[in-house]
């Protein structure tokens, strides 16, 4: 669809449909996540029983997350640093060290997960508490994961020389687009869960 | 790879079979534009019917053409089909049709992903109906959905909802709706980046600017019912707590999640219909549509104040007084620029050369029918008078005045101004004055006393009625509006099928229009126009037309 002549006729002046396309995804994701966010800030507090983000939320382990994750929003813009330079090289190292922090990020909310329902018993049908928790914070890893499968994709394509810097290089720009999203939903659900839902 | 096509086949040489196929795989935005808006229309008869069921059963009191239930599911399916199935797909159909030809584009910014949303939505609409069949799941009860189509909570738990139909009323609607999704980012991202050279932004049709403002106010409202609907599936299939009472959820907060996305669609619904009618009348009354820029300003202001008014549908449950005073004055304030809108029009037709074809007709009709119902949506808007008639035949009367007498009049009249582009031939115009006073008729016997019935306090969604309430006689004139709609529709599907053989040719500028859709031939070549063309004013198939005189000279 790229070759699709009416490339040619786009006034130079106007933005890649493209990116007008993953804006609008991301604004759309956004009113998505934002539901989920209203649901775990209106329930917070109103649980009917046990057990409590008090109780169990182990912050240390997911401040170490959070860095991972962020960190990957720097990394992703180094490999598209290499790209732009057509040192593919780089490009892959940093794109591997992309995937791998955005990894750790889902291996941590899995060891955070398993601690709730093996050691706390908590899952989503305890209480309004593990309910919106499972929800806002799942949906979230849900899209990490997507993203990872996206960079992945990426990755692999490169390594077997599919990848052309004049060619692709919006594309995976595209793609860094959604992972930032990804980056800062994680922010604002951080800041949720993490600190106005441990308020007593 | 679709390269412009150098050598069109001719449909009418292709074998039935190769011709469905070539609809099947198609990526044309006209193609796909016009199977959503037949679609839509077949599920406008659908949805008719069901209609039909509940009026035949309120006919007469105790009458018992269906059952409690069997009503029950009537105007769940009535209301899921006309909203979701009907008003989205014609009206974004007529986006998809019409938007790249009046820009100037040869087709939407994706196409593959164009195609997608429409078979995204067909198969949405098919699991909603497979509840008929499917929604007694293991239970032996149920059949399909009977919530009502904002499906509140407590109703839709597994305690009330036993069986499937609720559950297929969440996953059709969720999949059409990522449909209506991937069309609204088509739709801005087409109007952004495909603009042909010289198409600024004040130079686009009315109908564009409508169309990009919707497109917004989908990728706000849907993603919020899309997220309302898995907290649902969570509750159901999971054991999640969102809008269980007994584990201190709240119901209150499925209506707010629900009227958040629910509020927005009405006027997903009805900004095109505007759209429309701002093509078509000035063309009607041989006039520049008057005030244009206000018109734009209107569209963005009605989008971004519909974000803020959803509580008004919630007046009756008890929210504190100040909520109430915010969401009745939030409410009253989108009637302003929805008034300027309704003057402009007027004052567009004002001393102009008025055509009364059947397209003008019905955009005249629509002027008067929509701002009835506006009328009553202000009144609804009072909070006390609100607390009086919520839930009520009145309501019932007012959104029947706005949709139908908005946006299906609206959109008959996009179909008899554009159906010669579409196909190339005229529909039949005394047939079509037929069609469009059947339907007045019909719509103001059915939907007027309803206003009454309401006041006397008959409430909505009520299979049956006792005798000696006063209602019997409204309730007797709604149903005899029926016959005159299904009269008015079936001449027009008579119509169109008639005018498809034998209708007078078109040619490409049938009305003496003057934007770009009409600069190509009539139906359009697959690639829209051999060359592209380009835009000198907001009227830019004027300016061809009258170069002694062009618009831009006005500018």
């Amino acid at each position: 669809m790229t070759s699709m002549p009416q490339t040619n006729f786009i006034p130079s002046s106007a933005p890649s449909r493209g990116k007008v396309g993953m804006a609008c995804l991301i604004f759309a994701e956004c009113w998505f996540f934002a539901g989920f966010i209203v649901a775990y800030l209106f329930y917070i507090g109103k649980s009917s029983s046990g057990p409590l983000p008090r109780e169990v939320i182990d912050i240390k382990p997911v401040l170490v997350n959070s860095v991972a994750l962020i960190a990957s929003s720097f990394t992703v813009v180094a490999a598209l640093r290499g790209l732009a330079r057509g040192a593919m090289g780089t490009f892959r190292f940093w794109m591997l060290l992309t995937i791998l922090l955005g990894g750790y990020f889902i291996f941590g909310t899995a060891m955070e997960w398993r601690g709730f329902i093996v050691d706390h018993h908590l899952t989503i049908r305890t209480n309004l508490f593990g309910t919106t928790y499972y929800s806002l914070v799942g949906f979230h890893a849900f899209h990490v994961i997507v993203g990872l499968f996206l960079l992945a994709t990426v990755l692999v394509l490169s390594l077997m020389g599919h990848i052309q810097v004049v060619r692709d290089h919006l594309r995976v720009e595209l793609i860094s687009w959604y992972w930032h999203f990804v980056d800062a939903v994680w922010i604002v659900v951080f800041t949720t869960v993490y600190i106005v839902g441990m308020r007593p | 790879m679709t390269t412009a096509p150098i050598h069109p086949i001719n449909e009418a040489d292709m074998g039935l079979g190769s011709r469905v196929h070539s609809w099947v795989i198609s990526v044309d935005h006209k193609k796909l534009g016009l199977m959503y808006i037949g679609i839509g229309l077949i599920f406008f008869v659908i949805g008719g019917i069901e209609a039909t069921l509940m009026r035949l059963q309120l006919l007469k009191p105790l009458n018992d053409v269906l059952t409690p239930q069997g009503f029950n599911q009537m105007f769940t399916m009535h209301g899921t089909t006309m909203v979701f199935l009907v008003g989205m797909p014609i009206l974004l159909g007529f986006g998809n049709y019409l938007i790249p030809l009046m820009i100037g584009a040869r087709d939407m910014a994706f196409p593959r992903l164009n195609a997608f949303g429409l078979w995204l939505f067909i198969f949405g609409g098919l699991l909603l109906y497979y509840s008929f069949i499917g929604g007694d799941g293991l239970y032996g009860m149920g059949g399909a959905p009977d919530t009502g189509w904002f499906a509140y909570s407590p109703l839709t738990s597994k305690a009330f909802s036993v069986g499937h139909a609720t559950d297929y009323w969440i996953l059709g609607i969720m999949v059409s709706g990522f449909g209506s999704m991937t069309t609204a980012i088509n739709f801005l991202a087409t109007i952004v980046c495909m603009r042909c050279p010289g198409m600024k932004w004040m130079r686009m049709p009315l109908f564009v600017w409508l169309m990009l403002t919707v497109g917004v106010l989908v990728l706000v409202a849907l993603p919020v019912l899309t997220g309302a609907q898995v907290m649902l599936l969570f509750d159901r299939f999971l054991g999640a707590h969102f809008f269980d009472p007994q584990q201190q959820g709240s119901v209150i907060f499925w209506q707010h999640l629900f009227w958040f996305f629910g509020h927005p669609e009405v006027y997903i619904l009805i900004l095109p219909a505007f759209g429309m009618i701002c093509e078509i009348i000035p063309v009607f009354s041989r006039k520049v549509i008057f005030g244009y820029p206000l018109m734009v300003a209107a569209t963005l202001s009605i989008a971004f104040i519909s974000l803020g008014v959803w509580a008004h549908h919630m007046f009756s449950i008890g929210m504190p007084p100040w909520l109430n005073s915010i969401f009745a004055a939030s409410t009253f304030l989108i009637a302003v620029p929805t008034g300027m809108k309704i003057f402009n029009w007027i004052g567009t037709m004002w001393g102009g050369q008025i055509r009364f074809t059947v397209s003008m007709m019905f955009a005249t009709g629509f002027l008067v029918m929509f701002l009835f119902g506006g009328l009553t949506g202000i009144m609804l808007a009072v909070v006390p008078f609100d607390w009086q008639l919520s839930d009520s035949y009145f309501v019932v009367g007012h959104f029947h005045y706005v949709l139908f007498g908005g946006t299906i009049l609206a959109v008959f009249s996009a179909i008899f101004y554009w159906f010669p582009k579409a196909t190339g031939r005229m529909l039949s115009e005394p047939m079509g004055k037929w069609t469009f006073w059947l339907l007045m008729i019909g719509l103001t016997l059915a939907f007027l006393p309803m206003h009454l019935s309401g006041m006397l306090g008959m409430p909505r969604r009520v299979y049956t009625y006792q005798p000696g309430r006063g209602f019997e006689i409204w309730n007797l004139i709604s149903t005899i509006g029926v016959p005159f709609q299904i009269l008015g529709v079936l001449l027009f599907v008579i119509n169109v099928i008639k005018s498809l053989i034998h209708g007078r040719v078109a040619g490409p500028d049938p009305w003496d229009a003057w934007t770009l859709e009409w600069a190509t031939s009539s139906p359009p070549p697959s690639e829209n126009f051999p060359k592209i063309p380009t835009c000198t004013s907001a009227r830019p198939l004027w300016d061809r037309k009258h170069p002694e005189d062009p618009d831009f000279f006005y500018e």
